[in-house]
């Protein structure tokens, strides 16, 4: 399991590994929203959170093509069929490594990127921890969108669209702890909602994921 | 372990392609499948290893005891030689890549991207991972395409290494390996269409 977790890691930080790529996305979208809302720092301080949000998330889906379509192209998936690995903690630890090239520096670089958002200073805080509550969830379910279209040509597109309405509750209640964080409210309801959610799908999905993987390998 | 094969039929695509397919493969010996393009020898071997539900019949004693070997190497391009062998090995809790760079000549190459490699250099380095995978049955899908004849010749003696230590191999190939096995013609077992039998089966 830790081979393949390395193999990913070592692919994914490789030229043309596509590390970087959901964190430029990211970059982009938060720094052009002040160009095109206008430099309004009260109206730029509200949308912060949902914004940053909204952007991780793309960042995230914008990612999540290549997550099984490399290993399906090139054969390695059905090899890894073969082999002792369970298809279940295949999924898993291929979800974990696109948390770690994408979602952990989506966390990190969130703050940097607040500050250009004119985000309230005790929003900071709330912020990355909804991040780091969210962003697994959307790798895990992201995994399954990928397995679902692993071997169509151009899978990418209906896996953006099977995978969005799955998507939105982490939305929903990632960018309300951020707002809520950011307002100075209470926001232990959609933090434990988040939380809950996230939990939910890293414990049923892998077994969702590798469940349409042996019947798309077939 | 002796891989039984019991009136086995399987479909590719959802049509039957070859059914009553029945051999045993016991400890040491090798089987050669044969039979024309598009017969179904590629779907047979996918449903001896597992990938896909037999339509009808069993396989026993693959569980667990295969290295499956496909049309596509599974290598990883902007992997090193020895780092394709070596995660392999581990997926498969080996370790020990050594003998099998020997056994294919890839001592050289080590150290290269397996996407610098030629054709058949990347084809020795799929089949190197057959041996790193401590798997007693070898099921192999046109194992020398691309390959030379210094390389087959390398290959065969692979094979014949693995069969001498108890293991044993099931090969769909076109060219002769100088192997001493069976050879199995998939070709009589053709699936014949399904037969209609309902009162409208015309307009089906």
């Amino acid at each position: 399991m830790i081979a393949l977790l390395l193999r990913d890691l070592k692919l994914a930080f490789r030229a043309g590994g596509g590390f970087g790529l959901g964190l430029a996305f990211f970059l982009i979208v938060t720094v052009m929203v002040p160009f095109s809302v206008g430099p309004q720092s009260e109206l730029l301080a509200r949308i912060a959170p949902g914004v940053l949000w909204l952007g991780a998330l793309l960042a995230c889906l914008l990612s999540l093509d290549r997550l099984l379509a490399l290993d399906w192209e090139d054969g390695s998936l059905d090899l890894l069929a073969t082999a002792p690995l369970p298809l279940e903690s295949t999924v898993t630890i291929k979800a974990l490594a696109h948390w770690i090239t994408t979602g952990l520096p989506l966390v990190m670089a969130a703050p940097v990127l607040g500050v250009l958002l004119n985000l309230p200073v005790q929003g900071f805080q709330w912020l990355v921890i909804s991040l780091l509550l969210g962003t697994p969830a959307l790798s895990v379910i992201g995994t399954f969108g990928a397995a679902l279209t692993v071997g169509l040509k151009r899978g990418g597109l209906l896996m953006s669209l099977l995978v969005m309405p799955l998507y939105v509750p982490t939305l929903i209640f990632g960018s309300e702890v951020a707002r809520r964080g950011a307002e100075g409210m209470a926001v232990q309801t959609p933090l434990l909602l988040l939380a809950g959610i996230s939990a939910a799908s890293i414990a049923l999905l892998p077994f969702a994921s590798a469940a349409v993987l042996r019947v798309n390998l077939r | 372990m002796t891989l039984t094969v019991t009136d086995l039929g399987v479909a590719r695509g959802g049509i039957p392609v070859l059914e009553g397919v029945s051999f045993a493969l016991a400890p040491g010996k090798a089987l050669i499948l044969r039979g024309s393009n598009g017969i179904g020898k590629t779907t047979l071997l996918r449903t001896v290893a597992g990938l896909q539900p037999p339509l009808k019949g069993r396989v026993d004693g693959a569980e667990d005891q295969i290295a499956y070997a496909a049309h596509s190497d599974g290598l990883k391009p902007t992997l090193t030689v020895a780092e394709n062998l070596i995660f392999w090995a581990s997926v498969f809790g080996r370790n020990g890549i050594e003998q099998a760079l020997d056994g294919f000549d890839l001592q050289t190459l080590r150290d290269r991207q397996a996407g610098a490699l030629s054709a058949g250099q990347k084809r020795r380095l799929g089949l190197s991972r057959m041996l790193v995978t401590g798997r007693p049955i070898w099921i192999m899908d046109e194992p020398t395409v691309s390959l030379d004849k210094t390389s087959v010749a390398m290959f065969a003696n692979a094979v014949r290494a693995h069969l001498g230590q108890g293991g044993s191999a099931l090969i769909a190939t076109h060219i002769d390996l100088g192997l001493e096995a069976e050879v199995l013609d998939v070709g009589p077992y053709k699936a014949k269409p399904p037969e209609i039998d309902d009162f409208d089966g015309g307009f089906l």
